[in-house]
């Protein structure tokens, strides 16, 4: 069994803040994660690995940093880390990210089969949930977005059956592999490292490639050129003017209240209830 | 005026095509609301050229291309066909980009949901071109004579105006409610002059293309309409207990409406995350949103912003929710919520009297 996971480096978002005066993101201080989707990914390879044996290889493509990301999912447990650094390859869009993924994946497909390519739902920097089924499309291979279990996978007969998650509920899919999952964090818990793991990672060196070697990207297709999307413009969120402000401490509770029903009668929205809401003393 | 007189590129339709979400012959409403934007961008871009058309995939789906056009599509390109009767990302993928290959639209908007995501990266990359996801705000900008299409990023610390300036089409997601719902036309405009037509096409692709097959769907457990709701009751951290949940609940019951919660209440597992509004959550967009006890975190307001009225409760009056409150009352929600429930039973039950 060979998975195949991408990962991505993104900044914790959780901490990210905005300067008030340039409107830009502050960058110093904020921790490099990988991906929080992408480790629920990555783990689910590994479970299968330690099922079916085989390896589990991870993929990403990013600024020589994002090594350390690399890194770290060998202590998760990855067999091969691949870095797809260039500088021909920055400020791609997901089109153009896809484009690089895919290229890199059909190399890995070349020197073996692949059973199974995880990634994460979304990348949290830019939430765009769109890079895993660009690649899927590019790969021809069959695409499940949102999943958060799988049934049944069975590397022989090259199928698996696998949850999906919609807003209708759950759909069953039964897939031909290779398939291309993009989970939810349902669909492996995280296990700590064992220390093993930690002992090789420490010691590896993630193989890079670049735009030249070993796949020879276009280079119309890569980075900024290769991008149709551009950012025409980045700001912060625009304040609405504020409304007005009441306070019980000032006003007393009685006063309040009765400003409040005002307000909402005089805006429409009291309306809505149900006439016979059985409220006390609504009776005969 | 003064150009040739045959059709060009530059005297021909201006397509903006419209996904027409179905499943199971039931449309997401999401569709309409984005076919109610297209007519608004068909005005700003072309008012001569630029016409609006839906896009319809699906088994027996006749009757949904027939409100398509009284939602405003003047043309409804639908391709009818078995493979098609459970949403499938490759079959759904192969008619649509035959269909923009075959239409050449200029701009095309899908629904930002589990649906739509899944399938609109796989259309953009097929035909190699540029998609902006969940978008808040899309408008044509006035000098480029293209698509503006504002998103939030970074976890919702930073907006992003995201131009596609090339390629077409100038692809956009946009999620349920960010944007009005739309009044469909009344039927007489239908049958006079602006009436639409419904456009056939054949899928080219069949079963046993298809390497994927849908064994079952498990309904989902707790269906709650969030995004639809006209009164929503929202409660935070600030309720300080699960306790308190069944106070809002009450307000909620009393206005008519159903109950929210902002993230750390669902990573408590005090409720189901159907629940949570914001931008990990679900856009909701209320004539009346009740914020008790929610601070207004920019990641929560992304989704509840675009409310009629927004009535927040905090006992800090340096909240943020109060930036954005219509009417923001400065106290206790053990207090406040009390009051209002009492005194909107009164009223009810006053009224109920009165007639
Ligand atoms: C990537 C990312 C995505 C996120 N997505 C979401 C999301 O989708 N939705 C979401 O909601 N959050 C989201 N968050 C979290 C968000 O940043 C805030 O942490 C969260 O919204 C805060 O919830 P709160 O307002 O309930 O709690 P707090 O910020 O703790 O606010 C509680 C408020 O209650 C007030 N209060 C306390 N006691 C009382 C009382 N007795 N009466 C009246 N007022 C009282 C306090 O003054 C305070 O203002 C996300 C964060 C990140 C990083
Ligand atoms: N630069 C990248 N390198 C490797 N994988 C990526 C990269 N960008 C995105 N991905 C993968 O695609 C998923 C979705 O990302 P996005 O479409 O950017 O939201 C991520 O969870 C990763 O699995």
């Amino acid at each position: 069994m060979h998975a195949v996971v991408a990962i991505k480096q993104v900044p914790d978002t959780t901490n990210v803040r905005i300067d008030p005066d340039t409107g830009t993101l502050i960058r110093e201080g904020v921790p490099a994660i990988v991906n929080p989707y992408d480790v629920h990914a990555l783990e689910m390879a590994v479970r299968l690995k330690e099922r079916f044996g085989g390896q589990v290889t991870v993929l990403t493509m990013g600024p020589p940093k994002a090594a350390e990301a690399l890194i770290e999912c060998v202590e998760q447990g990855a067999d091969r880390a691949i870095l797809l650094s260039d500088r021909k390859f920055g400020g791609a869009d997901t089109l153009a990210t896809s484009y690089v993924l895919a290229g890199a994946i059909e190399a890995i497909r070349a020197e073996g089969p692949v059973d199974l390519l995880l990634f994460g739902k979304q990348a949290i920097d830019g939430d765009t949930a769109q890079v895993g089924p660009g690649v899927a499309t590019r790969l021809g291979v069959p695409l499940i977005t949102y999943a958060i279990e799988i049934e049944a996978f069975d590397p022989l007969a090259r199928t698996a059956i696998v949850h999906r998650r919609t807003e209708l509920g759950v759909e069953v899919l039964e897939t031909a592999l290779p398939a291309l999952l993009t989970v939810e964090k349902e669909i492996a818990a995280i296990a700590r490292a064992p220390l093993p793991n930690l002992v090789r990672a420490a010691r590896y060196r993630p193989e890079v490639w670049d735009a030249a070697q070993p796949v020879a990207f276009d280079a119309a297709k890569l980075g900024i050129k290769g991008s149709p999307t551009v950012v025409g413009r980045a700001f912060t969120p625009a304040a609405k003017a504020p409304g007005e402000q009441i306070e019980v401490a000032a006003l007393g509770l009685p006063a309040v209240i009765e400003r409040a029903l005002t307000r909402l009668e005089a805006a429409g929205v009291l309306a809505a209830g149900p006439p016979s809401a059985g409220g006390p003393g609504g009776g005969p | 005026m003064s150009g040739a007189p045959e059709l060009t590129a530059e005297t021909g339709p201006r397509r903006i095509w419209v996904l027409i979400e179905q499943q199971g012959g039931r449309v997401h409403p999401v569709s309409w609301e984005l076919l109610g934007a297209a007519r608004r961008l068909a005005v700003e871009l072309d008012a001569d050229r630029a016409i609006v058309e839906a896009v319809l995939l699906g088994q027996d789906v006749g009757a949904i291309a027939q409100e398509a056009l009284r939602y405003g599509a003047r043309r409804v390109h639908l391709i009818e066909d078995p493979v098609l009767a459970d949403y499938r990302n490759l079959p759904y993928a192969v008619g649509i980009s035959r269909l923009v290959q075959a239409h050449r639209p200029e701009i095309f908007l899908i629904g930002a949901t589990s649906l739509g995501r899944d399938l609109a990266s796989a259309v953009a990359t097929r035909v190699e071109t540029g998609l902006t996801a969940d978008c808040t705000e899309l408008t044509i900008d006035p000098k480029l004579q293209i698509l503006a299409a504002t998103r939030p990023t970074f976890g919702g610390n930073l907006m992003a105006t995201i131009l596609c300036r090339r390629h077409r089409p100038q692809m956009a997601t946009v999620r349920p409610r960010v944007l009005p719902l739309p009044e469909p036309l009344p039927p007489a405009e239908i049958r006079g002059e602006t009436r639409g037509e419904v456009v056939r096409a054949p899928l080219g692709l069949v079963e046993a293309e298809v390497p994927l097959r849908r064994l079952r769907l498990i309904p989902g457990a707790e269906r709650v309409d969030l995004e639809y709701a006209e009164v929503i009751v929202a409660g935070g951290r600030g309720l300080g207990d699960r306790d308190g949940l069944p106070l809002l609940r009450q307000l909620a019951e009393a206005l008519g409406g159903v109950l929210a919660v902002s993230r750390p209440l669902v990573d408590a597992g005090w409720v189901s995350v159907e629940h949570q509004v914001g931008q990990t959550g679900k856009t909701v967009r209320p004539k009346l949103y009740v914020a008790a006890g929610i601070s207004g975190a920019v990641q929560h307001r992304v989704g509840m912003s675009g409310a009629g009225f927004i009535l927040a409760i905090n006992k800090d009056p340096h909240a943020p929710i109060f930036q954005i409150a219509d009417l923001g009352i400065v106290g206790d929600l053990y207090e406040v919520v009390p009051a209002l429930i009492d005194d909107l039973r009164a009223r009810r039950s006053g009224g109920d009297d009165g007639r």
